[in-house]
C-alpha cells in the first residue's frame, strides 16, 4: 500500500515527506467521487478498515513497536505506561450535572451494555479495558432535550484507566459534554449507543494541563434514523489522542464528526477518525480543523471512511484542514476512503494544510488592524467554522476564549 | 488640509523570471478635497501604484518617495498607513472565512480611532451606511467577502470607506464588474464620503464611465509604469473618444 501520509512540515529536522495524494480504494463500480484531492484509485489496502484485529484483552496484543498503522505517527515512548504498564482502574472523582431525562451512574463490569458499541483495536485501549473496575454511565431518555455534563479535574498523574458509556434511548434528544481539565495520565474507552430516532450530541473537551497524557477511543453505534454529532476539542495536554470510531448501523443514520484542535510548542494532538457506513442511506460528514504554533507542535489526523457493501444510497464527505502559524511544526493529514458498493449518492474527501494567507493579513492590516490582532482574527475565524457547528452556546463561548488564550500564548 | 505626495517612484516585483520593474518614475500630488483619476490600459501598473501606497509586501520600492504631510509613508507598516489616514478599496477584495462583517468593521474602526466606537452610535452608523449602499442588513452577519458577488464586494469596500473616514482613498477599479445601478450606488457612496469630509480621492479606472458620476479635478493617463499625460476633466473625454492607442504606441516607440 502506498504511503498516504500528507504532511506539511515546517520543522527542518523532519522535512516534508512530500505531498502524496490520498487514495480511494474499492471493490464496487467506481462511484462519483467528489473531492479536490482525489486523483489516485486502485491501490488495494492491506486490509479493509473494519477487519483490524480487535480484543478486550490486553494480553492478546503483541508489544507495540511503533510500526503499526495505528501507532506510527504517535510518540509511543511517552505513552509507555498507558500502553503496557499497570493502570489504576478504580473510581475517580467526577463532577456531574444532569437535566431533563439524563442521569449519571456508576455500574460494574458485568453491565450488559459494555462492549456493545465496539471493542479495542489497539493495545492502550485494551489495557484500559482490562483494567477498569467500574464504568460511568450517562443514560438519556425522553424526547424533551436533556443535558449532561461530566467534569473530570482530579484524575492525577498516576496512570489510570476509565470506561464511560453514553446510552441514549430511542428518540432521546440530548447534549452530553465530557469536560476534561487538570492533569491526567489516562487510557480510556467511551462507548456511545444512539437508539433509533435519537438525536445526540457528544462533546469531548481536552483542556488538560500541559503535562497531561491521554489516549481515548470512542466507539459509537448509531441506530435507524438517528443522528449523532460527535465533537472532539483538543487544546491542552502533552500528548492527547482521541480516536472516534462511529458506525452508522441503522438505515438513514446520520453522523457529524467534528473536531477542532490547537497545538502549541511541543504538544502532540491526534485524532484517528473511523466512520463506517454500514447501513443504507446513511449520511456522514467528518470535518476536523486545527491550528499549529510553536516549535515541536505536532498534529495527526487520520480519517478512514468505509462504505460497506450494504450501504447503498450513502452520502459521505470528510475533510481536514490545518493552519500552520509558525516554523517548527508538523501536521500529518491522512484521508482514506474505501468503497465497497457501487451504488452510493456521493463520497469525497479533502485535506489541506497551509500557511497563513498573507493576502488575508494584508486586507485586515490595510484597514488599520495591527498584525497581531489580524492574525488572531484569521485563526479564530478559521477554527470558529467548527466551533459554530457544535450548537451548544455556553460551550462555544468557552471555546472561543480558549482559542484566544492559545493565540495569546498563555500557559495552560 | 493634507497632501499625499508621490515622487519619482520606481517599483518592481520578483517573478520567476527575475526582477520585473513596473513603475518607472511616477510623480503625483493629491491634496485634501481633490479627486484625481488615474486611467490606463491593462497592465500599465495602476494596481501596482495602489498596492504600493497601501504597502503590500509583494512590491519593492527601488527609489523615490511617498509622503503624507511630509511623513515618510514607505517607512510605515500596512496598518500604520491605514491609521495615518490612507485607504485602499481593492480591485479584488479578499475573503476572510469565519470573520463576520460586523466584527471586522468594529475591529477596524477601533484600530483606526484608537478606541472602540460608542456602541449605540456605531450600530446606527453601520445600519445607515448599509442602507445607503442598498446592502441588506443580513450582510453584517456574513463572513467578510465570502460568497459576495463582485458588486457586493465593491459596495462592502465603499461601506468601509464611509465608516472609517480616511484622509485619502485609493479606489482601484471600483467600477469594474458593476452594472449601471450598482455603479451609481457606489459612486453616490464615494460622493457622500467626499461631501462629509475633506477626502482626497485617487480614482483608478480603465473606463471613463464612472467619471460621469464622480467628477475628477485632474486626470492622469498612466502608460507603461509612468504618467504619460495629465490634464483636467476634458482629458477623460478625449480618452473616451480616442482610447489609449496613441499613448501605447508612443510608449512602445520610446522603449
Ligand atoms: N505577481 C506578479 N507576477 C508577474 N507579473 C506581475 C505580477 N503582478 C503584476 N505583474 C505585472 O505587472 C504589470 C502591472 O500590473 P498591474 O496589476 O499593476 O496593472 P494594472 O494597470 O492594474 O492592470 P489592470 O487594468 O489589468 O488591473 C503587468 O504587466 C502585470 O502582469
Ligand atoms: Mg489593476
Amino acid at each position: 500500500m502506498a504511503e498516504e501520509v500528507q504532511t506539511l512540515s515546517t520543522d527542518p529536522e523532519h522535512p516534508a515527506q512530500g505531498t502524496t495524494t490520498p487514495v480511494v480504494t474499492g471493490t464496487g463500480t467506481r462511484p462519483a467521487i467528489i473531492g479536490d484531492a482525489t486523483t489516485g484509485h486502485g491501490d488495494v489496502p492491506v486490509q479493509t478498515r473494519n477487519e483490524r484485529f480487535a480484543s478486550t484483552d490486553v494480553a492478546a496484543f503483541p508489544p507495540v513497536t511503533g510500526r503499526e498503522a495505528t501507532w506510527k505517527l504517535t510518540p509511543i515512548g511517552e505513552l509507555k505506561a498507558l500502553i503496557e504498564g499497570g493502570l489504576d482502574g478504580s473510581r475517580y472523582p467526577v463532577d456531574t450535572t444532569a437535566t431533563g431525562g439524563a442521569q449519571v451512574v456508576w455500574v460494574g463490569r458485568e453491565d450488559e451494555r459494555i462492549g456493545t458499541a465496539g471493542i479495542p483495536e489497539d493495545r492502550a485501549a485494551a489495557n484500559a479495558w482490562s483494567s477498569f473496575q467500574e464504568a460511568l454511565v450517562v443514560r438519556v431518555t425522553g424526547e424533551e432535550a436533556s443535558t449532561a455534563t461530566v467534569v473530570r479535574t482530579e484524575l492525577g498523574s498516576a496512570a489510570r484507566a476509565a470506561h464511560t458509556i453514553v446510552d441514549a434511548a430511542p428518540f432521546a434528544k440530548a447534549v452530553v459534554v465530557l469536560d476534561n481539565r487538570g492533569t491526567a495520565h489516562l487510557a480510556e474507552n467511551v462507548e456511545i449507543l444512539v437508539g433509533d430516532g435519537a438525536d445526540i450530541t457528544v462533546v469531548s473537551v481536552q483542556d488538560w494541563d500541559d503535562d497531561a497524557k491521554h489516549v481515548a477511543n470512542h466507539f459509537a453505534q448509531v441506530g435507524r434514523d438517528a443522528h449523532l454529532k460527535h465533537v472532539v476539542v483538543s487544546f491542552g495536554g502533552a500528548v492527547v489522542r482521541v480516536n472516534p470510531s462511529v458506525t452508522l448501523a441503522g438505515s438513514g443514520a446520520d453522523g457529524d464528526l467534528l473536531g477542532v484542535y490547537f497545538a502549541d510548542a511541543a504538544q502532540h494532538l491526534e485524532s484517528q477518525v473511523f466512520l463506517f457506513h454500514k447501513a443504507d442511506h446513511t449520511k456522514g460528514r467528518v470535518e476536523y480543523r486545527g491550528a499549529l504554533q510553536g516549535e515541536g507542535a505536532h498534529t495527526v489526523w487520520i480519517g478512514d471512511v468505509l462504505i460497506g457493501p450494504d450501504a447503498t444510497g450513502t452520502d459521505s464527505y470528510e475533510q481536514n484542514r490545518n493552519l500552520v502559524l509558525t516554523d517548527g511544526t508538523r501536521a500529518d493529514s491522512v484521508p482514506n476512503l474505501e468503497i465497497e458498493t457501487g451504488d452510493i449518492a456521493g463520497a469525497g474527501h479533502a485535506s489541506a494544510t497551509g500557511r497563513f494567507d498573507d493576502e488575508q493579513l494584508f486586507y485586515l492590516q490595510a484597514r488599520g488592524i495591527p498584525e497581531e490582532v489580524a492574525r488572531r482574527l484569521v485563526v479564530r475565524g478559521f477554527l470558529s467554522s467548527i466551533v459554530q457547528k457544535i450548537g451548544v452556546p455556553e460551550l462555544e463561548e468557552r471555546l472561543q476564549q480558549a482559542i484566544e488564550a492559545e493565540l495569546a500564548g498563555e500557559a495552560r | 488640509m493634507s497632501t499625499l505626495a508621490i515622487r519619482d517612484l520606481h517599483v518592481s516585483i520578483e517573478t520567476d523570471q527575475g526582477t520585473k520593474p513596473i513603475l518607472r518614475g511616477v510623480d503625483l500630488d493629491i491634496s485634501s478635497g481633490e479627486t484625481h483619476a488615474v486611467m490606463g490600459p491593462n497592465g500599465s501598473g495602476k494596481s501596482t501604484l495602489a498596492y504600493t501606497i497601501a504597502g503590500h509586501p509583494r512590491y519593492t520600492v527601488d527609489s523615490g518617495s511617498i509622503t503624507l504631510d511630509g511623513e515618510d509613508v514607505l517607512a510605515m507598516s500596512v496598518d500604520e498607513r491605514a491609521r495615518a489616514g490612507l485607504f485602499l478599496a481593492m480591485q479584488y477584495p479578499v475573503e476572510i472565512p469565519g470573520v463576520t462583517v460586523s466584527n471586522f468593521l468594529r475591529t477596524a474602526k477601533t484600530a483606526i480611532d484608537g478606541k472602540s466606537p460608542a456602541i449605540r452610535g456605531w450600530v446606527k452608523d453601520v445600519r445607515q451606511s448599509m442602507e445607503n449602499l442598498r446592502m441588506d442588513s443580513a450582510f453584517a452577519e456574513r463572513n467578510v467577502n465570502e460568497g459576495f458577488s463582485g458588486g457586493e464586494k465593491k459596495r462592502h469596500e465603499i461601506l468601509q470607506l464611509e465608516l472609517l473616514k480616511p484622509k485619502f482613498a485609493v479606489l482601484d477599479e471600483t467600477d469594474s464588474g458593476l452594472d449601471v445601478d450598482a455603479l451609481k450606488i457606489v459612486s453616490e457612496g464615494v460622493n457622500r464620503a467626499k461631501g462629509s469630509s475633506d477626502l482626497g480621492v485617487l480614482l483608478i479606472t480603465h473606463y471613463t464611465r464612472i467619471l460621469r458620476y464622480i467628477k475628477p479635478d485632474f486626470v492622469h493617463v498612466f502608460v507603461a509604469g509612468r504618467v504619460a499625460e495629465e490634464g483636467g476633466p476634458e482629458l477623460a473625454d478625449r480618452l473616451e473618444d480616442e482610447g489609449y492607442d496613441r499613448y501605447v504606441a508612443a510608449a512602445a516607440a520610446s522603449a
